[in-house]
């Protein structure tokens, strides 16, 4: 196995300070009498602005990974500092604040308010945000103008995907963490998806990270990092970023 | 409003007839609250009024016959504020219209109006003329049983001699708010009324010239009233004193008491069993809504809503379910308190009885109600709070089963696989299979509750005009006869046969406490009137010693075999010390008993008589009565027949209002829980028994699993239910002990049936709304929700 490392910044990079540091990260589950070690001491910085692919099987500790960056969870041992806060030790209520404030998350599973329409959806997270979008442009920008209205059992699963991505960036968070945002959805529903989270990305300057074992994905990436059995196995750089349309798999 | 109020408001509208059951039992128990305390305070209130204007005394004494002089040196007793001396006595009287003889108390006022003590409220008419001697003012009761009005007359037998009096005014004391005849519980206003009249005329009529044989006197602030009734006692002793006694001895004050403190005494039990209720209920449903919106609450925690935001979410749940019941309930209770007020404007007489319900009582119930939802809904807020985003997001694992005793007996596999999942459910949470139970158990012992005072209520009057009481007939003579009076009582038309007894007012002390009472000589050969206890077996009262109703024994603190002192309040006042020769349980009265023998030598009298009990040929009773209303040695008639029609005249209603509540109420309680528990157990089950369906079960197969389970829990339920309901009973029965009635603890078959018939009732009907959702379960939706 090879050791966890994390390549030099590239040109582009050099110089920047990271909006993420996360240094010696270990997470120990308790699952009944055993324990599952979901991250081995993980080290990784993250930069503004950057589109970030994580790749790996189920059970490599990518979504606990997402989990502790997005402050959902908190690591068993190990630094994560955004900015100048340090998140590790954090209370509650400081999570909290860091997630209302910073955060988007897009899950696989949407993960949509049954009982609100796709614009109360998204205004479930812009009436608690600073300096959000109005809902109604959030949704537009993900193409769902015409169907502000309608409730998540009225839209196909692609189109409640960009009402949770709408959801997601409404607030103007700095990082976007997607779980497997195409992992329920179809391969041309899925490509539209990933566009729209390009978009955002490159219109925003939101870091996104996206995790996912769909491979292909890897293409549209400023950075691949590939986990396994909770440790980066390894970091790597695209020269050339190919567009969203132009993946296959 | 913001998204979330929008999620609450969709999610409640989903959850419409869980959320209306809840309200429905929440409404019930802020409507008890509010009837029983607004009834309660306008009683209070309507009481104070009335006691303070009207000058309601503090002691009451009555004498045989007493100097007017003697006012002065009771006047002078140290906290003595006033005394008015009166003339009051009983006398038969003839009413257009009533065929038996009706019994007036004649009460002296001045020819001139003065302000008086115990004084008149005047409701039609006007007061006496001072030179008009036949004008009288008669209780507004009295009148309007009798429909007589200002200008009708009635005529009385005033000491041996034909009277016609004239009605000038229609009139009310605070004395007797409660107008019943001495010695009954109950009142007849149509045979016992009161009647004011000017004191020359009484003085005249039974030769009373400058005396007095009744007084009242109140106390000056800080005075100590069993001083005064001891020195009082102690000046009217020459003169026949029967023993000076407080308000809380007086019939209207001790009725009137003992009413008030029912309603707060259930005005607290019975709306605290119903919102703890609606506290369970909450809970049940707010925790299977946090279970079910787990990934719900994980995202909204993802996006930075705190902790008050989620906590404060589903409080509102809770909230929200509270406003309306909160609302119906004031409205229900309202409503339910002017019926109270109504009722009891009929036996407790006021110039006024309104429901007064004041805002503080408004706002408490809405407090109240408020604060049982959000005890009910605190334990989902709190998981929802503690709910660990990262975890939450992944679906529920699978709950845990292990293999239990019904596994290693080997037994299961005999169990159908439907059985077996219902064995299973059960036996794997044996808690909330218990809450289950216990929430139906709690129904079916509230209804139990509200049959008991029926039943009681029932078997109560059975037994005291029935089994305890004979006779056709009381008759009570004014002053104690020689026996040989029973063959004249025999020689009238119509009687069949004649009892006599003689009853002596006494005093009894034993060691600092007093009660003032009578006692009754029995003998082994009455048959008219048995002495039975609580169980129905005759009492042999033996030779020598006194026995005592156990109430009174209580009271006394004096138990069998101690030594008690008798003051004998009539004739040569003898004072003996006696032995209580036993207690006997009854559940009417604070009696005491003595062998007639054992009572004519402690009177040192031979056969004197003080009354009798008569058969009646029923062919020929009215020219009975109408000897009777011209014979004045007589005061009192009492004819059981028609004290009976006239207790369930006057009380049937009131019972059957308050019962009907509580039995409405319990009913409403009984579908909440039921219902409640089945949808829940359909949510839960939703999934699995989704899965059954596309296994090819059929409908009526995954029914059978769903309502089996809670079916198999109503039915371990009610038995249990019954019992509860019995040590409810119980406890009521206690709580509601007063010296004068103590409602037995009777439960009829009918009512055990009436109680579990409604729960199963309940639970069928609920089986039925559900089944009707399991026919229209979507199953490829139900299998693709992650829940």
């Amino acid at each position: 196995m090879i050791p966890s490392t994390e390549l030099p910044p590239s040109a582009d990079l050099a110089g920047k300070e990271p909006v993420f540091h996360i240094h010696g990260v270990t997470k120990i589950y308790r699952m009944g009498d055993v324990e599952v070690h979901a991250l081995r001491g993980v080290d990784l910085d993250l930069y503004a602005g950057e589109f970030v692919v994580v790749l790996g099987p189920s059970g490599s500790g990518k979504s606990t990974l997402l989990n502790i960056l997005g402050g959902l969870d908190v690591p068993t041992a190990g630094e994560v500092h955004y900015l100048d806060h340090q998140l590790t030790g954090a209370g509650d209520a400081a999570l909290t604040r860091f997630r209302r404030e910073h955060v988007g998350f897009v899950f696989q599973f949407y993960n949509l308010i049954p009982s609100l329409t796709a614009l109360e959806n998204v205004a479930l997270v812009t009436e608690i945000a600073d300096h959000p979008m109005d809902p109604a442009e959030a949704l537009r920008m993900v193409d769902l103008g015409e169907r502000l209205h309608h409730f998540p059992s009225q839209l196909s699963g692609g189109e409640q995907q960009r009402v949770a991505i709408a959801r997601a960036v409404a607030k103007r968070p700095d990082i976007l963490l997607c779980d497997e945002p195409t992992g329920a959805l179809d391969y041309p529903t899925g490509k539209l998806v990933l566009e729209v989270l390009e978009r955002i990305n490159r219109e925003l300057g939101t870091i996104a990270v996206v995790i996912t074992h769909n491979a292909a994905i890897a293409g549209m990436a400023g950075r691949v990092i590939r986990v396994g059995s909770g440790r980066i196995v390894e970091i790597t750089r695209n020269e050339r970023r190919i567009s969203p349309s132009e993946l296959s798999w | 409003m913001t998204a979330l109020h929008h999620k609450l408001f969709r999610d409640l509208s989903r959850m419409t007839g869980q959320m209306v059951a809840i309200t429905a039992v929440l409404a019930c128990g802020i409507a008890t609250y509010v009837t029983m305390r607004a009834s309660y305070d306008s009683l209070l209130f309507a009481r104070s009024e009335y006691y303070s204007e009207y000058r309601f005394a503090d002691v009451f004494a009555h004498v045989k016959r007493a100097p007017e002089a003697l006012a002065r040196s009771i006047a002078e007793i140290p906290g003595v504020a006033a005394v008015q001396t009166r003339i009051v006595t009983d006398v038969t009287l003839d009413v257009p219209g009533l065929e038996e003889p009706a019994t007036a108390r004649l009460v002296s006022i001045p020819a001139r109006r003065v302000p008086l003590l115990n004084d008149l409220f005047l409701r039609q008419g006007r007061y006496i003329e001072a030179d008009r001697r036949d004008e009288i003012v008669i209780s507004e009761a009295f009148a309007a049983a009798n429909q007589l009005k200002t200008g009708d007359s009635v005529d009385a037998v005033v000491n041996g001699k034909w009277e016609r009096l004239r009605v000038a005014g229609i009139g009310l004391s605070p004395e007797y708010l409660y107008e019943v005849k001495p010695g009954e519980i109950f009142p007849d206003n149509r045979r016992f009324g009161v009647l004011w009249i000017s004191r020359e005329t009484l003085e005249a009529a039974f030769d009373m010239k400058e005396s007095f044989n009744d007084l009242a006197l109140t106390l000056s602030q800080g005075a100590s009233e069993l001083e005064v009734i001891e020195r009082l006692d102690h000046l009217l002793e020459p003169y026949g004193g029967l023993g000076a006694y407080g308000r809380s001895d007086q019939i209207s004050y001790r009725f009137i008491a003992d009413e008030l403190t029912e309603l707060r005494t259930m005005g607290l039990i019975l709306p605290t069993i119903f919102l703890a209720i609606v506290a369970f209920l909450l809970h049940v449903v707010m925790s299977r809504l946090v279970a079910t919106e787990r990934s719900q609450i994980a995202v909204l925690k993802a996006f930075g809503y705190g902790r008050l935001d989620i906590a404060g979410h589903y409080l509102k749940f809770g909230l929200l379910a509270a406003l309306p019941g909160s609302v119906l309930g004031i409205a229900g209770g309202l409503w339910l308190g002017s019926l109270f007020t109504g009722v009891y404007a009929r036996y407790f007489h006021f110039p006024v009885l309104r429901l007064q319900p004041n805002s503080y009582l408004l706002l408490s119930a809405v407090a109240v109600g408020a604060g049982a939802a959000c005890i009910g809904a605190l334990s989902a807020a709190r998981r929802a709070v503690a709910l660990a985003p990262a975890e939450a997001m992944r679906p529920e694992s699978p709950e845990q089963f292990r293999a239990g005793v019904l596994e290693h007996s080997g037994l299961m596999t005999w169990i159908a696989p439907a059985t077996r999942m219902i064995v299973r459910n059960l036996s794997r949470r044996p808690w909330k299979a218990l809450a289950t139970a216990l929430g139906i158990a709690l129904a079916v012992s509230i209804l139990v509750v509200g049959r008991y005072t029926i039943d009681s209520v029932n078997y109560l009057v059975d037994l005291q005009f029935r089994v305890m009481q004979r006779e056709d007939l009381t008759i009570a003579f004014q002053e104690p006869r020689p026996e040989h009076a029973r063959y004249e009582l025999a020689q009238l038309p119509g009687v069949l046969q004649v009892e006599t007894f003689r009853e002596v007012p006494a005093r009894l002390r034993f060691g600092h406490r007093s009660r003032k009472t009578s006692i009754l000589g029995t003998t082994p050969e009455d048959t008219l009137r048995p002495l039975l206890d609580r169980s129905l077996t005759r009492i042999e009262v033996p030779g020598e010693g006194i026995v005592l109703n156990s109430r009174l024994g209580e009271i006394l603190g004096a138990p069998p075999g101690s030594q008690i002192q008798i003051e004998v309040l009539e004739g040569a006042r003898p004072v003996r010390v006696v032995t209580v020769a036993g207690w006997v349980d009854q559940p009417i009265g604070l009696g005491t008993y003595m062998r007639a023998g054992a009572l004519h030598r402690m009177m040192r009298e031979a056969g004197t008589i003080s009354g009798a009990h008569l058969k009646v040929d029923p062919r020929r009773a009215a020219r009975l009565y109408s000897l009777l209303k011209r014979t004045p040695s007589i005061s009192a008639v009492a004819v059981k027949e028609v004290a009976l029609a006239s207790f369930w005249k006057s009380y049937g209603d009131t019972i059957w209002i308050s019962t009907t509540m509580l039995v409405g109420f319990a009913s409403v309680i009984a579908f909440g829980i039921v219902y409640n528990g089945l949808r829940i157990a359909l949510s839960e089950r939703g999934h699995e028994l989704a899965s059954l369906r596309v296994l090819g079960y059929t409908r009526a197969e995954i029914g059978r699993i769903l309502l089996g389970e809670q079916g198999l829990l109503l039915v371990l339920a009610i038995p249990f239910g019954l019992a509860l309901g019995y040590a409810l009973s119980f406890l009521t029965s206690h709580a509601l002990a007063r010296d004068l009635i103590r409602l037995p603890l009777v439960i009829g078959p009918v009512s055990y049936t009436y109680a579990g018939g409604i729960v199963v009732a309940a639970g069928l009907l609920s089986g039925l709304v559900v089944i009707q959702r399991l026919a229209h379960m979507d199953l490829t939706e139900v299998l693709k929700s992650r829940e």
